[in-house]
């Protein structure tokens, strides 16, 4: 296998508060190869965010990158200098946010705002970045680009914003694309739009994608392999289709349980009981021992660390029976 | 667009009938003016003479209609005390009054804004600390009291710059201007400060609270992932975002600055409408009282109503949607 575009390593975040540090992330390693889409799954404050954050650069403080190492097609970007960090932003690696209708600013035309990106990212003339604008409006699928370039953000609806917003993300063709819940605010419809679009794009420039989402039914259309994380650690990861058919993790096996099917029959979802532990009362053992079924005694006192079994990676006690000594 | 412009400038013309209605009365309940223009031995038919000359026998809504047409074309009568047309005294004092107020005003806005985006940006330094103290003392001193301390400073103590007066002053026309000489800028300085302080801090307190909050926007947060530059966040896409509430403000506050440069014209002694306007009060001359009333009121309106504009300049929001929601 080549280079990663993206390799992730033990990484940990953490964030100083009035009661400690807490640690949204805790050793949490991927790599993302070329062309490839990683989805990212889990609960509201699993550390899906904050994982995308920190690839970027973007953590405020008080949060920090405490340990671990991220590197970009070999290049390590976790402890670079801000100014250079700046660089790789929008450059390197592009973004996608949750919410389109607040994501642009509402004073600039878009045209505006997609022209002062790519200059500031390549070496292009007034006219020539405009150009570009109209070209990269025009392939996210925007009509008629040549006269809503000069449109202000109000008069775009919520998915052609979002449309927006990815034209913005790709405008220097990054090598790598985070997008973060990027379907989440649109309508049912626009969705599934959106989700071919990133999913398009990424295999037209050979773009690596970070989908970080709740929606397992969005991973399960878009990605090439997916990471359950729960808790700011990674429970499951694997390809999309051994994952979403034969998850390992219990947590996995929740996750998948409670997506409805058009064909199933009149049988309850399955529903996961209880609710994440917060950042500041993260159990001993295995995090997710409390809302287990199988948990048994060294669920409660030994984290589990995260061991391969066939093409998937799951954290798990239940899968010990492989060379449990090799990892700890 | 046209079509707002003219329905404000309808509301306008609406808020100054009623000023005007107000301007009136204040003949009709401060007493007898003729009284105050004759002397006390003045015969009873000399004073139905001057009566009949002013128009003052005529029925009430006569006499409002006169005076509201008179107003309209700059005709505020004449002075009781002066014995002059109130429109000339206003004239020949506005000059030193507007001079006056736009220069608080600029020093306002240019201090204002750059302490308070200096004191958003940097919020954990000790100078944007400073700031914030400063701004204190501004908010609540009282005009008067800095006044007379910079007086007391610069004027008694060191000797810098003159305590009262306009300096040497240079006629352009009918407006006259201390900005061309040495001793009329001189001259300027503590009275623009004076006048000027409370809304410099002000505004620096509006634009750090409106700047700090426009930083936590997702579209600051999705500048920064695009990789602009912290100068083009900063002063491109959240000062701008900033100036909006900022505009309303130095634009309401100019009146205010034309409104309370009575205080600091009394205080500098500087010959502009306030200090008229102090003088007509303690000799009951009501034309100008009226006059100054509908002035200022006029001044209000007017800069009302260039804001209202200034927003849709500044917001593309508003070009297409005034009244809707979006």
């Amino acid at each position: 296998m080549t280079e990663p575009v993206l390799s992730v390593r033990n990484l940990q975040v953490e964030f100083a508060s009035r009661r400690g540090t807490l640690r949204a992330i805790d050793d949490v390693s991927f790599d993302i190869a070329k062309g490839e889409v990683l989805g990212v799954v889990g609960e509201s404050g699993a550390g899906k965010s904050v994982t995308g954050l920190s690839v970027i650069g973007l953590i405020d403080p008080p949060g920090r990158i405490a340990g671990g190492e991220i590197h970009l097609a070999g290049m390590r970007i976790d402890n670079l200098p801000p100014e250079e960090m700046r660089r790789i932003r929008g450059k390197r690696i592009g973004m996608i946010f949750q919410d389109p209708l607040t994501s642009l600013n509402p004073l600039y035309r878009v045209g505006d705002q997609i022209v002062e990106t790519i200059r500031t990212h390549l070496n292009l003339s007034e006219q020539a970045a405009r150009r570009r604008a109209i070209d990269l409006l025009a392939e996210v699928g925007i009509p008629a680009p040549e006269k809503r370039i000069d449109g202000y953000p109000h008069e775009f609806s919520g998915g052609m914003r979002q449309r927006v917003v990815i034209a913005l993300a790709i405008c220097a063709e990054p090598e790598l694309i985070i997008a973060d819940e990027p379907t989440t605010a649109l309508d049912v419809s626009v969705q599934a739009q959106i989700i071919s679009l990133i999913k398009r794009l990424g295999r037209d420039h050979g773009t690596a994608v970070m989908l970080v989402t709740h929606d397992m039914g969005v991973i399960a259309e878009t990605s090439d392999r997916v990471a359950v994380m729960y808790a700011g650690r990674v429970a499951e990861i694997g390809p999309v289709q051994d994952v979403v058919r034969n998850p390992l993790h219990p947590y996995a096996k929740g996750l998948m349980g409670a997506i409805p099917t058009l064909a199933g029959e009149d049988k309850r979802l399955v529903q996961i009981p209880g609710s994440m532990p917060r950042l500041s009362a993260i159990p001993r053992g295995c995090s997710f021992n409390p809302r287990c079924a199988f948990a048994f005694d060294r669920c409660r006192v030994d984290r589990p660390e995260p061991l391969p079994r066939g093409a998937q990676s799951v954290a798990c006690h239940l899968y010990d029976d492989v060379p449990a000594e090799s990892a700890a | 667009m046209l079509a707002f412009t003219l329905r404000r400038a309808v509301q306008a013309i609406g808020v100054m009938f009623a000023v005007g209605i107000i301007a009136f009365s204040m003949f009709r309940f401060a007493g007898d003016p003729v009284n105050q223009i004759v002397s006390i031995d003045t015969s009873a038919a000399e004073r139905e003479a001057v009566r009949k000359s002013l128009g003052l026998d005529d029925p009430v809504p006569v006499q409002f209609v006169r005076y509201f047409g008179d107003a309209a074309q700059f005709k505020f009568g004449i002075s009781y005390q002066f014995r002059q047309p109130v429109s000339t005294l206003l004239m020949e004092r506005m000059p030193a009054t507007l001079e006056l107020a736009i220069c608080a005003t600029v020093f306002a806005m240019v201090f204002g804004i750059l302490m308070g985006v200096y004191s958003a940006l940097k919020r954990d330094t000790a100078l944007a600390k400073l700031f914030q103290a400063v701004s204190l003392i501004g908010i609540s001193l009282p005009t008067f009291l800095i006044g007379i301390l910079l007086i007391y400073l610069f004027a008694v103590t060191l000797g810098w710059l003159p305590s009262f007066g306009r300096g040497e002053v240079v006629r352009l026309g009918w407006w006259t201007t201390g900005l061309l000489t040495l001793s009329g800028l001189k001259a300027l300085i503590m009275p623009s400060i004076t006048l000027g302080l409370f809304q410099m801090t002000l505004i620096m307190r509006l634009v750090r609270a409106e700047m700090l909050e426009v930083l936590r926007t997702d579209y600051i947060r999705f500048a920064r992932a695009r990789g602009l530059s912290t100068r083009a966040i900063h002063f491109g896409h959240a000062l701008k975002n900033t100036l909006i509430p900022v505009i309303t403000v130095a634009g309401l506050q100019f009146g205010s600055v034309i409104a309370f440069s009575i205080i600091t014209e009394t205080v500098f002694q500087w010959p502009g409408m306030g200090l008229l306007f102090v003088q007509a009060v303690q000799n009951v001359d009501i034309p100008i009282m009226a006059a100054y009333l509908l002035m200022v009121s006029l001044i209000f309106v007017t800069i009302n109503l260039v804001v209202d504009i200034l927003y849709t300049v500044v917001d593309p929001r508003l070009r297409s949607t005034v009244g809707r929601a979006t």
